[in-house]
């Protein structure tokens, strides 16, 4: 006897968004679950950011639905927005805050339990801990993607939306950041949404790639397996070909 | 409505002051400046204008109010232009906080920064120049409810017009006040403005406290309907003003505008 099924992190069914005459995002579904990192990969312009928007709720669909542990964004946004959280470079905290009362009022934002104590862990785990009393804008870039890192696992999401969280770090600090987020993963049950244009370092990291272009999900599986599926050496090669030549990829 | 949401907001400006004297400064200074110039008017009105009457109270008083009134919708704007500085729609919009935890939060720092002016206008203007709120009676608490409801109102309303036309759009909010004033009729009574300056004097909220405060200095009191409609009148505001918000927030959040406070949505 199966038991009761549990509803995926991310399920995005049908998904547009049309701004006046283009079609931003046209039709997309795909679902995360538990324990998996997904990347969502496609040139600029292709509509990551726009469906990364919808499913933070700053941007309303044209059509389509967006549930997060089942919960309907569109009926209940607080709910759903509870068990997420999100980093991106265009959306660094605020210059004006020093890293701990940043941490502080997000903290309360997003109503963390233990606050001082998560804030104290997190930092240390992302090594700021020295950085905490800085004022965000003095910070190097490499030091605010790790704190935007550090808001967005503050509240131990379920669904981690990450665009381009390591494109202003050092390869170094890039790996270690990328091994932090695997481990969050496997050990909160936590589903990732992961942009990025680093195709080795999605090969390295995700479960499951989906290539989109003008809006539309074009490919899906494994990084690893899907370039040989297709008559590609690596992911890079597929990235370039999906993105010069997307009807080809359409009409198969 | 989560407190602990709310509380967010008004935490981030508790640090954002105490970390700034340059932000603290302007919620006493300028209301400061305001007290002295208008009080040492008012002194000279006293030595050249017929023995008795005191313009004291009718001009500082008037001041001081409207100042009040002025750092309480400016209170709520400043904290919401604190998110549109600092580029920071997108992380507060894209967590669980709702609009209405979000206003709220607004008008509880609005709260804290507007009492700082009227304390520092209070002791300045009753110790320097005698100016004493026992003559209004029990009437100041009706009187300043309603320029604070109004003031809320307002910086709500400044709010959505930053969020629906952009950040540049703040200089069309700030003189607001200045432009309500000759409405207002903060100096001088209502029967002094022509008839059409009236009728909108009436639909203002600031104008039956003003005219209850001649009216109280002058040996009467301001009638109790005008002062409850006023109240309603206030209220009214600010349930407009909330709806309002909301409105131009999901219009930016249909439109993309939100977003692209942010970020290029279209990539």
């Amino acid at each position: 006897m199966s038991g009761p099924v549990t509803p995926k992190v991310l399920s995005v069914s049908r998904l547009r968004r049309v701004f006046h005459d283009t079609i931003a995002v046209d039709g997309i579904s795909f679902e995360v679950g538990r324990n998996e990192i997904v990347g969502l990969l496609g040139p600029n312009g292709a509509g990551k950011t726009t469906t990364i928007n919808m499913i933070l709720g700053v941007l309303d669909p044209s059509s389509g639905t967006i549930r997060v542990e089942g919960v309907d964004i569109s009926a209940n946004g607080t709910l759903a927005l509870e068990r997420t959280n999100f980093a991106a470079v265009y959306a660094p905290l605020p210059g004006n805050l020093t890293v701990s009362q940043n941490l502080r009022v997000f903290g309360r934002l997003y109503g963390v339990k233990d606050l001082p104590m998560r804030i104290g862990e997190l930092l240390d785990r992302f090594d700021l801990k020295d950085r905490k009393h800085v004022k965000c804008g003095v910070l190097s870039s490499g030091e605010q993607t790790r704190l935007s890192l550090v808001k967005a696992l503050l509240n131990r999401p379920l669904l981690l939306l990450l665009d381009e969280p390591t494109a202003s770090l050092d390869p170094a600090t890039a790996r270690d950041i990328r091994a932090k987020i695997r481990e969050y993963a496997a050990r909160d049950k936590a589903g990732v949404l992961w942009t990025s244009h680093n195709m080795y370092e999605v090969a390295d990291v995700c479960d499951r790639v989906l290539f989109l272009s003008r809006g539309r999900i074009l490919l899906e599986g494994d990084p690893r397996t899907l370039p040989r599926e297709h008559g590609k050496e690596t992911l890079e090669e597929l990235f370039i070909t999906v993105a010069r030549e997307p009807l080809a990829f359409e009409q198969a | 409505m989560r407190f602990h949401r709310t509380s967010a907001i008004v935490l981030r400006q508790f640090y954002l002051l105490r970390g700034s004297p340059v932000r603290v400064l302007p919620l006493f200074a300028w209301v400061a400046i305001d007290i002295v110039l208008w009080g040492f008017i008012s002194r000279y009105l006293n030595t050249v204008a017929r023995a008795g009457f005191d313009f004291v109270p009718v001009l500082l008083g008037a001041v001081l109010l409207w100042d009040f009134f002025t750092r309480v919708m400016h209170g709520v704007t400043m904290a919401f232009l604190e998110d549109v500085w600092s580029r920071n729609f997108l992380n507060i919009f894209a967590s669980p906080l709702s609009i209405g935890e979000y206003l709220v939060g607004l008008v509880l720092s609005s709260i804290a920064t507007s009492s700082v002016g009227l304390i520092m206008m209070v002791v300045l203007a009753s110790m320097v120049f005698g100016l004493s709120f026992f003559g209004y009676g029990l009437l100041i608490v009706p009187f300043l409810l309603v320029l604070f409801l109004f003031g809320i109102a307002l910086g709500i309303l400044g709010s959505a017009l930053v969020l629906r036309f952009g950040p540049a759009s703040e200089w069309l909010v700030w003189p607001v006040p200045a432009l309500l004033s000759p409405f207002s009729a903060v100096f001088y009574p209502v029967s002094t403005l022509p008839h059409w300056m009236r009728q909108v004097s009436c639909l203002l909220p600031p104008t039956y406290v003003f005219e209850g405060i001649r009216a109280i200095l002058a040996g009467g009191g301001p009638g109790g309907a005008a002062m409850a409609w006023s109240v309603c009148l206030s209220v009214f505001y600010i349930l407009l003003a909330s709806w309002f918000f909301s409105r131009i927030y999901r219009q930016a959040v249909r439109s993309g505008l939100l977003a692209r406070h942010s970020a290029e949505s279209v990539t």
